[in-house]
């Protein structure tokens, strides 16, 4: 396993679509509960807990057998009852694709597989395993709002930064948890929900003036 | 494949690398992909209303298709949509996150899958516009995106744009200095704009606009079809 693979597949600027995309938070600036760097906090935690760690499984499963990515995709559609969610983790994920041809040669994942999905069979074509892709999925679960708390919010990148130094050994947590369960069942995957975020995520598609995508 | 690029330890999963210089992608139609033209520049100096104007003037001569990249979702779209310069279908709206520049330069993977889907629904394009969020003088496209841009500055902004050089009024393969009938009401020297980008640009060309006088943009259109000429082979 090369640990220089797996900072490229995990990199902020890897050019895979993530940065139209705030993870929910707009919606919940948008919405009052979002205001400061504590509650940045708070919003990050909830989602490592949940989005993070259905991602972290589902990565760390395709990873293990990339062979059953259709059955991940449908299982991932089911832990997402968003439409808007739906179209917005299928978009990253045929981005990431896209990036992933260009750097290593992937098996066939379908046109635009839900974005863990395609995270987990990247990493698998890197050379890394169902551990590093879980690590990669659930890091991206909060570093990408994150940045997206910088830029609209106006916050101080140190202190948003510092959220994230803090979190990562619930990072590595969450991450080896999911990694355990890379062999389960589809159906017996995590599936760890958040109403407010799917809610958020439904009313957000619907304005007129928004900065991003989801 | 590319073994002989690096060594993979006795512990690595065998993987392969494609070879960077190939594009991985499989063409979704036979012959030429459409031109992509990039169509950046400050805000407010005209890229919408230039599109639109390019929209009128090709529309009937070209299978022609737009992506716009907005700070605020979908507005230059509707812009287009509601001036009737196009059907929906071909126009489609890439959303941005805060940063324009990134979505045409340095993650062009948006603006990619809009044109790849553009071509799949709609059939072989002759040319593709992609218009950037309006952004500043350093925005360019990534040549990943688009084979030509054009950067559009304007006289209101002052004549001194020129002079100020950035990437977009040095390297743009065609600069437009728009707005020209406001340069009296403004003071701006039109001939100093075209001195200074001369000094900036070298060979490259530039053109001076005015859609209120021009509303089919002849000098950008008359730059485009020839591009467009040069691609297709005369059957």
């Amino acid at each position: 396993m090369s640990l220089a693979t797996l900072l490229v597949l995990a990199d902020g600027r890897l050019p895979s679509g993530g940065h139209a995309h705030s993870g929910g938070l707009e919606a919940a600036v948008a919405a009052g509960r979002v205001r400061e760097v504590r509650d940045v906090g708070g919003f990050l935690r909830g989602r490592l807990q949940t989005t993070g760690f259905v991602s972290a499984a589902f990565a760390a499963s395709a990873c293990a057998r990339t062979g059953a990515f259709m059955d991940l995709d449908r299982g991932l559609d089911a832990r997402t009852p968003s439409p808007a969610l739906r179209r917005a983790s299928r978009a990253q994920g045929r981005a990431l694709v896209r990036a992933g041809r260009a750097m290593w040669a992937l098996p066939d994942v379908g046109r635009e597989p839900h974005h863990p999905v395609a995270l987990g069979v990247l990493a698998a074509a890197a050379g890394l395993g169902p551990l590093e892709a879980a690590v990669a999925a659930a890091h991206g679960a909060v570093s990408g709002p994150a940045s997206a708390a910088v830029r609209l919010l106006g916050l101080d990148p140190y202190a948003v930064h510092s959220l994230l130094a803090g979190l990562a050994p619930e990072i590595d947590r969450i991450a080896a948890d999911a990694a355990a369960r890379a062999d389960d069942p589809v159906d017996a995957l995590p599936a760890a929900g958040a109403p407010l975020l799917d809610i958020g995520a439904e009313l957000h598609a619907t304005w007129e003036v928004r900065l991003f995508a989801s | 494949m590319h073994p002989e690029l690096h060594e993979h330890g006795p512990d690595e999963v065998p993987h392969t690398h494609p070879d960077p210089g190939v594009d991985p992608h499989t063409p979704l139609h036979p012959g030429p992909r459409a031109l992509r033209i990039g169509i950046g520049g400050p805000v407010g100096s005209g890229k919408t209303a230039l599109v639109a104007a390019l929209c009128r003037a090709l529309g009937a001569e070209l299978r022609l298709a737009v992506v716009t990249n907005d700070i605020y979702t979908t507005e230059d779209a509707d812009f287009l949509l509601r001036n009737g310069v196009l059907p929906a279908d071909r126009i489609r709206a890439v959303e941005t996150g805060c940063c324009p520049h990134t979505a045409i330069r340095d993650d062009i993977s948006a603006n990619l899958d809009a044109v790849e889907d553009l071509e799949a629904t709609l059939g072989p394009l002759d040319l593709v516009l992609v218009e950037s969020g309006g952004d500043n003088l350093t925005a360019t496209f990534s040549k990943g995106l688009i084979d030509q841009q054009i950067f559009v500055v304007d006289v209101a902004g002052g004549d001194k744009v020129p002079r100020k050089g950035g990437p977009g009024v040095t390297t743009a393969d065609l600069l437009v200095i728009n707005k020209t009938d406001l340069a009296p009401l403004v003071g701006a020297d039109l001939s100093v704009m075209d001195r200074d980008a001369r000094a900036r640009r070298g060979e490259l060309p530039t053109v001076f606009l005015s859609l209120v006088g021009d509303k089919a943009a002849t000098p950008v259109a008359d730059w485009i079809r020839a591009l467009v000429a040069a691609r297709v082979p005369a059957a």
